[in-house]
């Protein structure tokens, strides 16, 4: 009953999805003079800024830094952006969920969708940068299709997550700040795992968004197909989050308007 | 056809105080998270037929507005439950999900979308929307720069172009100009011409009286009585 509910209700309010992803998207650069350009050009300029600094560093032991560290950014950004928006959502629209009754999960849902445009936006930045360093364009790029699904459903598992847990413990916000900026050093994206000593590179192992980018990394940096061991890994820790963020949002969204 | 059936809204107030995590830890090891049981509606049960328009009155804080709130799907009841038939359309504040850096134009496709309209029939009553709402050449203009008598009337025009099954208004009847009052009393009225069923919280029984058919009257939660508007309404405003 409660599954029929869902689609019903999905189909009902696809449009209201639709809108909330435009919305956040045309909002974002309204007033700025670059407009949606920013997409393409804030990861490009990143990536020639850190590629200069870290490039004379580590230029011996990565092949193409360039595109190796510009799928890193590209994935971590999209995952950062997407999970902490989709947190914030439900407090955000807090006075729409108050009023009118809408399907809660959307407003995450459209955060995430509308990170996941820029996110496609920025893959045109990838390709250039590809074409420019005559990194090799094989089949394996459309391999880069399931890495990249992953990161989809591990973000929305994290952002549903957050979303719940933030409304009734608002400090989380700010742990989970701090716990990204972990992540981000923690994910290998500015430098090779070589030079992480190996008896701490298990930890490496356990992080799921190390693992996407790992995968995106043999797909357009190197060409290859990624390991089987990665690819279940990844795919397992994103389903388990994807669930695990759908079950707690689930169980406590009628709390919310008791909260916000 | 809206039924409701033994329902009760039960709050926690101390959970007011404990938001964060630091707190939540420290109080549930020194044992201090209370609770605190305020039943802001309790043992509500009334029906309501096709075509039949119900008022409730009641003080403030009688709990109409959470009753709203309930049948309108906002809130989940702690006990009892809500049985409809029929699209909703509550209007509880106008212009709910508007943003402020959007146009009126803009807002006004993604407050029908959150009303759950599709988009071809917000394409189909948009000018409809415009013109009733006289709004004008504004309706490009961001919402920031609306007056608010503006965004009431543009939010007020979107929510009356659908035509609702079950319409509930909470006390939005007063908002514009004398001109515009009586334009959206008109609406209404031109809506209850068509059979629709209606729950219209007021504090004018004159209102009530006038709109309605039937009525409740709340008092701490609880409906201390029921019948047609006229009883009610009389036996309200002796008290």
């Amino acid at each position: 009953m409660t599954e029929h509910r869902f689609l019903v209700n999905f189909s009902k309010y696809r449009y209201l999805l639709s809108e909330l992803v435009k919305r956040d998207i045309k909002i974002k650069y309204r007033r700025s003079v670059l407009g949606i350009f920013w997409s393409f050009l804030n990861p490009l300029l990143t990536m020639i800024i850190l590629t200069i600094i870290f490039s004379t560093i580590f230029s011996m032991k990565i092949e193409n830094f360039p595109v190796y560290m510009l799928t890193g950014m590209l994935v971590f950004t999209f995952f950062s952006a997407g999970s902490k928006g989709a947190m914030m959502s439900i407090r955000q629209n807090a006075a729409i969920i108050k009023k009118v009754y809408v399907p809660k999960y959307m407003y995450s849902l459209g955060v995430v969708l509308s990170n996941f445009v820029t996110f496609l936006l920025s893959l045109i930045v990838l390709f250039l940068v590809m074409i420019g360093t005559q990194a090799p364009f094989t089949w394996y790029i459309l391999m880069a299709i399931l890495p990249i699904f992953f990161l989809v459903m591990i973000t929305i598992g994290a952002g549903l997550f957050l979303a719940t847990v933030t409304v009734f413990f608002r400090d989380i916000e700010h742990l989970y700040g701090v716990f990204l900026t972990m992540l981000m050093y923690g994910s290998a994206i500015f430098y090779p795992i070589s030079i992480i000593p190996e008896s701490i590179r298990w930890l490496f192992e356990l992080n799921p968004i190390y693992a996407i980018i790992t995968m995106c990394r043999f797909c357009f940096t190197y060409g290859q197909m990624y390991e089987l061991k990665t690819f279940l890994f990844a795919g397992a820790s994103s389903l388990i989050l994807l669930v695990l963020g759908i079950y707690f949002f689930y169980k406590y969204q009628d709390k919310f308007i008791l909260y916000i | 056809m809206v039924r409701v059936q033994d329902v009760g809204m039960m709050f926690n107030l101390s959970q007011e105080k404990v938001d964060n995590l630091k707190e939540y830890v420290i109080k549930l090891l020194k044992r201090q998270l209370l609770f605190q049981e305020f039943w802001a509606l309790r043992d509500i049960s009334f029906e309501v037929e096709r075509g039949d328009r119900l008022g409730i009155v009641g003080l403030n804080g009688a709990g109409k507005s959470t009753l709203l709130k309930i049948i309108s799907g906002v809130m989940k009841p702690t006990e009892g439950n809500v049985d409809i038939h029929g699209r909703v359309v509550p209007l509880l504040e106008l212009g709910a999900g508007f943003d402020h850096n959007y146009t009126g134009r803009e807002n006004i496709y993604l407050n029908g979308a959150i009303l759950g309209y599709s988009k071809e029939f917000i394409e189909e009553k948009f000018h409809e929307i415009v013109e009733f709402s006289e709004i004008g050449q504004f309706i490009d203009v961001p919402l920031k720069n609306y007056s608010s008598g503006m965004k009431a009337r543009l939010g007020f025009s979107i929510a009356t172009v659908v035509e609702p099954e079950i319409l509930i208004l909470d006390e939005v009847l007063s908002v514009g100009d004398a001109k515009f009052k009586q334009k959206s009393e008109e609406r209404i009225l031109q809506l209850f011409d068509k059979g629709i069923t209606v729950l219209f919280v007021s504090h004018s029984t004159e209102q009530v009286q006038r709109l309605c058919n039937k009525a409740i009257w709340l008092e701490h939660g609880k409906i201390i009585m029921q019948g047609s508007a006229d009883e009610v309404c009389t036996k309200y405003a002796e008290s």
